[in-house]
């Protein structure tokens, strides 16, 4: 015990990095070079300050692009690419999903990630995240901007529910982003394979929550994704998402309509359905997400798995902390939209 | 060990490439092939007899010829080749257990190889990504998914009755090559594929040389148990149409089915109606057990074999000429606009197969 509080200690007086990142806040990362700054901020050469990019004219830049994109194109058309086999095909992510979603993050939603060096750079975890909105953006941004921000461009592969492999188009667009439909053999193979997943424990219940329940996270069903964590032994690590709790304000539930569709729930919001498909744009929030310290499952018994006591407590203390970086990282914020 | 062999399915092109391969082993005296039609291949030393499964001659035929291995190679996935989906279903079913009955009553027989396939798991946006062989059904099978589900049944009711009988079951993907005939290769023979609108599905391709050493080696030595067999790696079927240069037809979900049957009656395509979710919801299995524990890794991976019977049929492996023109044509505008640089479109021979691109 003492040894551990004092491991504590001895890390809180850890330096800090000193860079001021893009959102006008103190870098949070541990300081690891002797300027002071984090393994993000350090830089490519120690001790210089990192090269400017050469200036080169615009038209050689959108030589450069058209370029890409050409290339990528042909290898489209050719059938020229590889994907793996639960389906995750990187070129295309890459070269079309990528930029369409960082558009959304960088200016629409404006996310602001921090911790991410709590995600390890080689290796399993498995991310878990509050979930809402009632259409699941809060995946989508957590995806890529796990695979812009860390310094390893990891891929997230998240387990969705089973309504989104039924679906027309989007079954197959969230299988080539690297996503496979929510089962206990998926998430172990991805795990087996030093993979990270990412879960939603609260499922249809959180992305569905009404507006007025908004941040109150949802129970987290029956603690499958810790049996598959202590199951893999991989950390778990809790992730926060704020802003997205708030794009569709879901005042209304009409549950007829659901079930006509097939639906989980059918929402009302201020503009949807009144505002026709305008309505359904969602709201400007900003956004953060953060990612929280690793709970260890290594020093847990082999067969914790089967313990449903110990599945019940893990569980229980992964949706407590999210449920305390939420409340934190909502007192912080100035505002909905900033 | 002295080994006498029969096969059945001999008129498939498996069966008889089966019979080829095993000739040319020593250990394998005498080869029985069995079968409605004369084998397609031409065999020397194999004996054909023409001869229903689904009669209780085939127990004759066991007996008298002496044979102590048997592989079944005679489950139909094709219903429109055997004469309808009845006919498919009594020769695949009843076939079946005719075949295993007489094997059961004959002392000599100590191996069985059952030739299975992965229709045995259904196609189910549900399902695990990547299905192991200890992953069992617990939906709804319908057509020859039902058929290979039963037939398997029977086989494993057999080999517990049998426990001194060698039982071996190859659960095979879809088979492609130069050579074979299957819904598969007639898929990607059409000017135009069809596909359903919105579904992409993950597709698993083997090889038929694959097909054939895997059969082989579960003859020539004993390897007892149940295999998935398929290539390394999965192929969407966007990607296999762009490979073989062809263009997809999209068809609207319900209207699936009326396409289905339609092509079949204009007989452009026999593609069977109950395969129709694989078109939809794709299937790929784990091959783990096939390297690990039966010792065989594919030497054709399932972008391979496609590769392979693409180019047997001459298609087309150039990448489209017009749009490398059309590449060219905005270069120059690009180099215009600044007015000054001058830029080489790089030469990409396009190589299907080979996966020079990205991973």
């Amino acid at each position: 015990m003492t040894s551990q509080s004092s491991a504590v200690r001895e890390a809180d007086a850890r330096e800090r990095c000193r860079a001021i990142t893009s959102s006008q806040r103190r870098c949070r990362n541990f300081a690891i070079d002797e300027r002071g700054f984090c393994h993000i901020h350090a830089g490519p050469r120690k001790g210089s300050l990192p090269a400017a990019p050469e200036r080169r004219p615009p038209e050689a830049v959108l030589e450069e692009r058209v370029r890409q994109f050409m290339e990528f194109f042909q290898r489209r058309v050719a059938g020229d690419y590889t994907v793996d086999d639960l389906g995750f095909d990187e070129d295309l992510t890459d070269q079309i999903f990528h930029p369409l979603a960082m558009a959304l993050y960088r200016h629409y939603w404006r996310v602001t990630a921090i911790g991410i060096e709590n995600v390890p750079m080689t290796g399993s975890a498995m991310l878990v995240s509050n979930h809402s909105g009632t259409v699941p953006w809060d995946g989508v941004m957590l995806q890529f901007g796990l695979r812009e921000e860390h310094p390893a461009r990891r891929t997230l592969r998240l387990v969705g529910a089973d309504l989104v492999y039924q679906f027309p188009f989007i079954s197959h667009l969230s299988r080539k982003s690297g996503n496979v439909h929510a089962n206990a053999d998926d998430a172990l193979r991805l795990l087996r394979n030093g993979e990270l997943v990412g879960v939603f424990p609260e499922g249809y219940k959180g992305v569905g929550k009404p507006f007025g329940q908004r941040y109150r996270l949802q129970r987290f069903g029956r603690g499958g994704f810790v049996e598959i964590a202590l199951k893999s032994r991989v950390p778990i690590i809790p992730v926060a998402i704020t802003g997205a709790e708030e794009i569709y304000p879901m005042i209304a539930n009409v549950k007829p309509l659901a079930r006509l569709f097939g639906f989980p729930y059918f929402p009302i919001t201020p503009f949807f359905p009144a505002l026709g498909p305008l309505g359904a744009l969602p709201l400007p929030t900003k956004w953060m997400i953060e990612f929280g310290d690793p709970i260890g499952t290594e020093h847990l018994p082999a067969d914790a798995h089967e313990d449903t006591m110990m599945i019940f407590d893990v569980a229980d203390q992964v949706r407590d902390r999210i449920q305390q970086m939420i409340n934190r990282n909502l007192a912080a914020r100035r505002g909905i939209f900033r | 060990m002295s080994k006498r062999v029969l096969i059945t399915g001999i008129s498939g092109y498996l069966g008889a490439s089966l019979a080829q391969a095993l000739e040319s082993s020593d250990e394998v005296d005498f080869i029985l092939g069995v079968g409605l039609e004369e084998p397609p291949i031409d065999l020397n030393r194999t004996e054909y007899q023409k001869a229903d499964i689904r009669s209780p001659l085939i127990h004759k035929i066991i007996t008298g010829a002496g044979v102590d291995t048997v592989v079944h190679a005679d489950l139909s996935s094709n219903a429109i080749r055997v004469g309808g989906r009845s006919a498919q279903k009594e020769r695949n079913v009843i076939g079946t257990m005719q075949l295993l009955g007489a094997c059961q009553r004959t002392e000599k027989i100590k191996k069985l190889v059952v030739r299975s396939s992965t229709a045995v798991y259904g196609s189910d946006p549900k399902h695990p990504s990547v299905l192991a062989e200890s992953w069992s059904h617990s939906g709804h099978l319908e057509g020859y998914s039902k058929d290979v589900a039963d037939a398997e049944t029977f086989a494993r009711d057999f080999g517990r009755r049998r426990p001194d009988v060698t039982l071996t079951i190859l659960r095979m993907a879809n088979v492609v090559g130069p050579r074979a005939q299957t819904n598969m290769t007639q898929l990607f023979s059409l000017p135009v594929i069809p596909t359903a609108l919105g579904f992409d599905p993950r597709l698993q391709l083997l090889h038929e040389e694959d097909a054939t050493e895997v059969l082989r080696q579960a003859v020539v030595s004993d390897k007892p148990g149940v295999f998935n067999v398929a290539g390394n790696g999965v192929i969407y079927l966007s990607q296999a149409i762009r490979l073989a240069r062809r263009l997809p037809i999209p068809i609207v979900g319900p209207f699936g089915l009326m396409a289905a049957d339609l092509m079949r009656r204009l007989s452009l395509v026999d593609f069977p109606t109950d395969q129709l979710s694989l078109i939809i919801h794709g299937r790929v299995v784990d091959n783990d057990r096939l390297k690990t524990v039966f010792g065989y890794s594919p030497r054709y991976s399932t972008l391979e074999a496609l590769a392979s019977y693409l180019e047997s049929r001459g298609h087309e492996t150039a990448g489209p000429a017009a749009l490398t023109e059309w590449e060219r044509g905005l270069y120059d505008r690009v180099a215009a606009l600044g007015g000054s640089r001058h830029t080489e479109i790089p030469q990409r021979p396009y190589v299907v197969g080979k996966a020079g691109g990205r991973k």
